[in-house]
């Protein structure tokens, strides 16, 4: 007797988890608007725009954090390159969100009139579908995801010089887009986006659009990683974490295992990024710098590795502190997060959800 | 000697001061119109004796009158007669000359030229070069007699070119053909673009000129492209040495230690900013040994990167030995802490550190390609620092200490070596040579919090590349690195260089793991 | 590392290196194991030499099928490097190593060559330690071990059969669902003994299988690979010669990297150059 996909993907999550997932997104889709639209501003329930990008933007990077956990949690592969995979899916849906932007449908964005060019180059092609445009955000980090993950696994390059080389790789990356001439608007990237799907990207609506659609896409990314990681593949890519010459003995090849992770996350990230642009408002190389991608792992590492919830409990934690931070503090901010680079990882190995657990073990024995 | 050549000089001055200038010539040049003015000036410019310098140097320097119908020079109290230089009684109210831009360059060349018959051989030199690059054609005739009379080979050389440049304006077809051949000798881009006019057909009617300016262009653009060759190499060695002395202290630390280290580039920004400490203190107590603060900079900035490295052994890294990526992360950590020290304790902004006098200038090895000192003694001070990390690593109690502690931990402890402090002072080690490198990147580059993180990458692909617990292989790797990529960057600008080393890097692993994985043999996992 | 060697060989070969589970993972490529002239595993002059130490020194070894071998040597023998020969972890610098008649052991990786029937359980017990003991045994279980498959896998009736049955075989059948990390020295040597058996391997290589056992255990243990020799090829390295005799089987020492003595224990026992390497001048 095998259980139908759908009914293992189901099971995947217990029911507790399932009841706070639901919770979750009522909260996202019917209370952040209803307080956001409904509530009036001067009220202290109101829930201001200001609240909903950052809580939206959050939830991206919880995004990238969940897709950095399956890679490393999992698959013990620290990326230190996360940060391009993110960037290339903004970029990908910067180039329609730019197309809208233009003042009539065919012509140039903003930034191609100023270098004077006279013709969209030819990977800008079709941006202006929608359609088009989203399959890029997914393919396009998996294209690349791939191409450098076939060759790194190939020669099994890993841990630290993996890490090293990913960095290198979105440093490489960055440098390309500055350039003015690599046709994304080099320094500056792409801003002043004006419509998406024809209705203005400013408006209430469009936040909440994109707000809810971000809390879907979290949702789901939560459920799918729940099933990889309890499903075969999930049991045979932690064991090639831990002993990958004793897996190979076996009879697995370890190589399209971690290439298949290593792709998914990466899109992950795509997807992310892409929700992540009309959201800011903003997307230029500098996301794609190794100190942000470096700092997705200490996301993942506040929160917990391998435990799919500590990422995005990471994601947040670390991210209000650094717009409180920014705010109230902005010395100290980099002496925060240097800090916290240290103290976690020489005292909280298993994070904040690790160090939960320890306290109801410890709770549980003493009662 | 002396008293030979003084009586020679004297009648050399004699022979050149036989005719005092024509009154209404010198009287031409505080005419109304510029033009005369010009004129009166080149005219008196070719008659090339010291009465000419001296009447246009006092109308250079704003002292030449107008009194009645006739120049004076008013120096002071005293008046003299202009064309004679005879004192005269101080007129009544004499009227300055003006003496606008367009007159004051030509008077300036005028000088120029006239000092190509200065008695000291430093101002005709001085005056030769002055004329390297703005010659008209009506300096000719000057420049032919100041050729026949000069005797200093060098200055003579530089006279040919200047004359040759002159004449190109001529009129008569064979000058112009001579002064081509003689240029084609050069090698200076403005000679270049002297000659370019001459290759046009409009521009030029003779055939045969305009054959010799084409292959006297190509002959100055392949001596150009060797200089500027060169110059790539040499710069591409001096980025070697920068990437040796970066890498060489991870060559200790991670090479030899295993422990990655991201705050690497932090202990090059701790060495630079010693430097800078020490350059402030000696400008503060010291300010007539300033240019001494660099040898007292470099102990200095061994012991600071030396001591910032113990409290970081001691406080982060020792908790993580065998754990690289958590090490990983902690000393990134640390990084972000020590960068954002260096913005509270001096600023965000960049500090300045300046070259001591002695290592400013150059070598002048071609004409178009200067080797900088600084440079230079970087790359000494570089194959310096190598020697010392072989000799310590390779010939003294503490490397041996390190090398045991790193092949079997165990085994060392049990023979007595203090196996935590050897830990210590091997970190510490390489961050003191991490300093050293940060005071080398003072010299040559911009200080500021920021500045190891352009490193970090850099210096691990080193030691990649090389191969781990190599000293020889970082050396390769860094001088290759350096030379590959500013020959890359001329050719195809700095950011495609940077992207296609890395590219390069990545597919050399794939051919070569062995530059990763040194090891061998059955205790490889 | 072997890598380089790999790609060399790949590119001899005409194939992609690595070229992954896809297709040899299947049945398609590496063949069909012939065993038509009774020999399981043919090393012929095989050198293997790490920063010129010779680990393997012109190495010749035939093990028939069916047959249960013991290699005894000393320290430094060369019995782990033969064994990472065998199973494409280390490549030899000279020599062939042939599994039945026709499989090229040199040209296959290690996930190929455990595919193609050759089982190895390590000196150190190594297990998956964060893995439940049946999730260790449904890890290594013979089945289609490509991306695709894993993830929609399920275990079918007659598979938690199978693992159920080599539990009560390897007596762990009460620690099923308990980490794998917190059993005993003995019971991780079992349950890795267990793994190779639901491998369904021809030709198992066990190095020191009975180290960190009980006598008890060493006995029972003895008697499994006795049941499993002749439908198995099974090669063991050992130093416990009680257990060795247990075994009964041929009896092959090494010494430097090459065969030094042959034969049944009592013989190669008395082998006076067997004594002087053991015993030292």
């Amino acid at each position: 007797m095998r259980k139908p996909l759908t009914l293992r993907v189901l099971s995947a999550l217990d029911s507790k988890s399932w009841l706070a997932l639901g919770i979750f997104l009522a909260l996202a889709l019917i209370l952040v608007p209803v307080l956001n639209l409904a509530v009036p501003e001067d009220s202290a329930f109101h829930m201001s725009a200001y609240a909903i990008t950052l809580i939206g933007k959050i939830m991206c990077y919880a995004l990238v954090a969940v897709a950095m956990d399956l890679i490393w949690g999992y698959g013990g592969i620290l990326s230190l390159g996360h940060g391009l995979f993110f960037a290339l899916g903004g970029y990908a849906f910067g180039m329609y969100l730019m197309r809208q932007a233009g003042s009539d449908a065919g012509a140039l964005p903003a930034f191609m009139i100023f270098l004077d060019w006279k013709a969209l180059p030819w990977f800008w092609l079709g941006s202006d579908s929608f359609v088009w445009v989203i399959l890029l955000v997914v393919v396009v980090p998996a294209l690349v995801a791939f191409v450098f993950g076939y060759f790194a696994f190939r020669s099994r390059i890993k841990g630290v010089y993996f890490s090293i080389i990913t960095q290198a790789l979105t440093y490489a990356a960055m440098l390309l887009f500055f350039r003015n001439e690599t046709g994304f608007g080099g320094n500056n990237g792409f801003t002043d986006f004006r419509l998406v799907l024809e209705h203005s990207i400013t408006s209430p609506q469009t936040r909440l659009v994109l707000f809810g659609l971000t809390a879907i896409m979290l949702a789901a990314t939560l459920v799918f990683s729940r099933w990889l990681v309890t499903s075969k593949f999930g049991r045979v890519l932690t064991a090639i974490r831990d002993s990958e010459s004793r897996m190979m003995f076996i009879g697995y090849n370890p190589l399209w295992y971690k290439l298949f992770i290593w792709v998914v996350s990466a899109v992950l990230c795509g997807i992310a990024g892409a929700l992540y642009v009309p959201q800011v408002g903003i997307i230029n190389p500098s996301e794609m710098s190794p100190a942000n991608s470096i700092e997705i792992a200490i996301w993942v590492a506040v929160g917990g590795r391998a435990t799919l919830i500590g990422p995005v409990i990471g994601a947040f934690v670390v991210n209000l502190a650094k717009s409180w931070f920014t705010v109230s503090f902005p010395e100290y901010w980099l002496f925060f997060l240097g800090l916290l680079f240290i103290v976690v990882t020489l005292m909280l190995p298993q994070g904040l959800v690790g160090l939960w657990k320890k306290l109801m073990l410890k709770k549980g024995a003493a009662a | 000697m002396r008293r030979l050549i003084i009586p020679l000089v004297l009648c050399l001055w004699a022979s050149l001061s036989q005719a005092t200038p024509d009154a209404a010539l010198v009287r031409q040049l505080a005419a109304e119109d510029s033009s005369d003015k010009v004129a009166a000036i080149r005219q008196l410019a070719q008659a090339a004796d010291p009465d000419a310098a001296r009447i246009l140097k006092a109308m250079a320097d704003d002292s030449l009158y107008l009194a009645g119908d006739k120049a004076v020079i008013l120096e002071g109290d005293t008046a003299f007669d202009a064309a004679s230089g005879a004192p005269i009684a101080t007129p009544a109210n004499p009227e300055a000359v003006t003496v606008n831009n367009r007159i004051r360059g030509e008077l300036a060349n005028a000088l120029a030229a006239l000092s190509l018959f200065d008695a000291d051989r430093a101002v005709r030199l001085a005056s030769a070069q002055k004329l390297q690059n703005n010659v008209g054609a009506d300096m000719a005739p000057l420049l032919a007699r100041a050729l026949e009379k000069e005797a200093d080979a060098d200055i003579k050389a530089l006279l040919v070119l200047a004359h040759a440049q002159a004449s190109l304006g001529s009129a008569d077809p064979a000058v112009r053909l001579a002064a081509v051949n003689a240029l084609a000798e050069t090698s200076s881009p403005t000679v270049k673009s002297m000659l370019q006019p001459l290759t046009d057909k409009t521009a030029e009617s003779d055939e045969k000129v305009r054959f010799a300016a084409v292959a006297a262009i190509k002959a100055i653009d392949g001596r150009l492209a060797l200089a500027e060759n060169l110059g790539r190499v040499f710069s591409g060695l001096s980025l070697g040495s920068i990437l040796l002395l970066a890498a060489l202290g991870l060559a200790i630390t991670y090479g030899v230690m295993g422990v990655i280290n991201m705050a690497h580039g932090e202990l090059l920004m701790v060495g630079a900013y010693s430097a800078y400490g020490m350059q402030s203190l000696f400008r503060a107590y010291l300010p007539d040994y300033v240019d001494w603060y660099l040898p007292a900079a470099i102990p200095v900035a061994f012991f600071t990167a030396a001591l910032v490295g113990v409290v970081m052994e001691r406080t982060v890294i020792r908790w993580l030995y065998g754990r690289t990526l958590e090490t990983l992360l902690a000393t990134w950590g640390l990084s972000l802490v020590l960068i954002q020290g260096a913005r509270v304790l001096f600023g965000a902004q960049n500090v300045e550190v300046a070259n001591p006098g002695w290592m400013s200038g150059g070598i002048e090895l071609l004409p178009n390609l200067m080797l900088p000192w600084n440079r230079i003694i970087i790359v000494g001070f570089a194959l310096f620092v190598l020697l010392l990390v072989w000799v310590l690593m390779n010939k003294t109690r503490l490397g041996m200490f390190v090398r045991a502690v790193t092949q079997n931990r165990a085994m060392a402890g049990c023979v007595g070596v203090p196996t935590a402090r050897i830990d210590t002072m091997a970190f510490a080690l390489g961050a003191g040579i991490a300093g050293l490198g940060g005071v080398a990147l003072s010299q040559i580059s911009n200080v500021g919090p920021d500045m190891g993180q352009g490193y970090i990458v850099d210096s691990f692909m080193v030691v990649v590349v090389g191969g781990v617990g190599q000293l020889a292989g970082a050396v390769w790797a860094a001088l290759g690195l350096g030379i590959f990529s500013k020959l890359l960057e001329g050719w195809a600008g700095a950011v495609i260089a940077k992207i296609t080393i890395l590219v390069c890097i990545i597919i050399f692993i794939q051919k070569r793991p062995q530059g990763i994985f040194a090891l061998k043999g059955r205790f490889v996992e | 590392m072997n890598a380089p060697n790999t790609t060399a060989e790949a590119l001899l070969d005409g194939r992609p290196e690595g070229s992954d589970g896809a297709d040899q993972m299947g049945h398609l490529v590496t063949g069909e194991l012939d065993l038509s002239h009774g020999v399981a595993l043919y090393l012929d002059d095989i050198t293997v030499s790490f920063d010129g130490f010779r680990a393997l020194n012109k190495l010749n070894l035939t093990i028939d099928a069916g047959e249960l071998r013991c290699i005894i040597g000393p320290n430094g023998a060369g019995k782990t490097t033969m064994m990472d020969v065998i199973t494409g972890k280390t490549r030899p610098d000279s020599g062939s190593a042939f599994f039945g008649q026709t499989m090229d052991l040199t040209r296959l990786t290690e996930p190929e060559i455990a595919h193609a029937g050759i089982g190895r359980k390590f000196q150190k017990p190594t297990i998956f330690e964060n893995h439940s003991v049946f999730e260790n045994l449904e890890l290594a279980m013979k089945t289609d071990k490509r991306v695709w498959k894993s993830l929609l896998a399920w275990l079918a009736a007659d598979e938690r059969d199978r693992i159920a049955e080599t539990l009560r075989l390897i007596r762990l059948d009460k620690e099923a669902d308990r980490p794998a990390g917190l059993l005993s020295h003995g019971q991780k040597q079992w349950l890795e003994i267990g793994m190779l058996l639901m491998q369904e391997p021809k030709l198992l290589l066990l190095d020191e299988p009975v180290a960190g056992m009980t006598d008890d255990e060493t006995m029972r243990t003895a008697e499994l690979f006795v049941s499993l020799a002749g439908k198995h090829s099974l090669v063991v390295v050992e130093h416990d010669m009680a257990f060795i005799e247990k075994l009964g089987g041929m009896v092959t020492v090494l010494h430097e990297g090459s065969v030094l003595a042959e034969g049944n224990l009592a013989t190669v026992q008395n082998d006076p150059r067997v004594i002087e390497v053991y015993l030292g001048r």
